[in-house]
């Protein structure tokens, strides 16, 4: 009787244990998905309401973008952006605003490093390694596309 | 209708993200790099365009819309000053948004006390 009900637990165990990542997964997946989405139809929003006052596409683009920059900076600044990272994932990470919080979060943690080596060299821990690939990979396209054009 | 391919297309791309977070040993900012890069090679071939055309800020507003701007960017350099653009391009093209994080995150730094909450 002991031993079956000990079997069962080790069995309930191992179903938990082989259905939790599965479920886990999905469940991440879903918080990313409507983070995420939500943070681009706030983006969708904002555009359309600076093409609704005669922006044009390239202008409205950039704008909403930079609004969502600013919106993202003070959340981390008020400690909410890491709150949502925590629910979200990559749907926090992946957006512009992701990219808005890997350079404030670094410049607040190391401030007392100093304004110089610790806000202006730490800001780009994971922003300059986005620049840097960027760059490269526009200067690859940018001379592809001029023998080929 | 744009509205809601936005709020899709843009799930579904950050969806992406979190597979290779949960599924790879990639960090977040391996992550970031693939996507500005993946971003950038299919605006280069034109495909990303069509994702942009499509859903808008759900195209544009995640990291593969960063390699986008970068590659619309340095074509139309490419376009106006020839092998010049190749190395102006990219760097015009994200000026605005970066400098935007810059300048913000500098002030965030400046008004703000370390939390010990490390990024």
């Amino acid at each position: 009787m002991i031993n079956q009900s000990e079997s069962a637990k080790q069995g309930y165990a191992l179903l938990v244990e082989q259905a939790s990542p599965g479920s886990k997964l999905a469940a991440n997946s879903l918080r990313a998905f409507f983070v995420g989405g939500t943070i681009c139809a706030v983006g969708q929003i904002f555009k359309n309401a600076l093409l609704a006052v005669g922006m044009t596409q390239d202008n409205a683009s950039l704008v909403a973008a930079c609004i969502l920059i600013v919106l993202a900076v003070l959340l981390t600044v008020v400690g909410l952006y890491s709150k949502l990272g925590k629910i979200a994932g990559a749907g926090s990470i992946v957006p512009i605003t992701g990219f808005a919080n890997a350079i404030a979060s670094p410049a607040i943690e190391y401030k007392k490093e100093g304004l110089v080596l610790g806000v202006g060299a730490k800001m780009f821990l994971i922003a300059g390694p986005v620049i840097v690939y960027g760059a490269m990979a526009s200067v690859l396209v940018g001379i592809v596309y001029y023998f080929l054009r | 209708m744009t509205l809601l391919w936005a709020f899709i297309i843009g799930g579904l791309i950050c969806v992406v993200g979190q597979l290779l977070i949960d599924l790879t040993k990639l960090t977040p900012a391996r992550i970031l790099v693939l996507f500005v890069v993946a971003g950038c090679l299919l605006s280069g071939i034109g495909w990303y365009q069509r994702l942009v055309d499509f859903a808008g800020a759900g195209a544009l507003v995640p990291l593969p819309g960063f390699g986008h701007i970068l590659a619309t960017g340095v074509k139309k350099a490419v376009d106006e000053r020839g092998l010049i653009g190749v190395i102006t391009g990219g760097f015009t093209a994200m000026a605005g948004g970066v400098t935007v994080a810059i300048v913000f995150g500098y002030l965030a730094a400046l008004v703000s006390k370390p939390s010990g909450d490390t990024p």
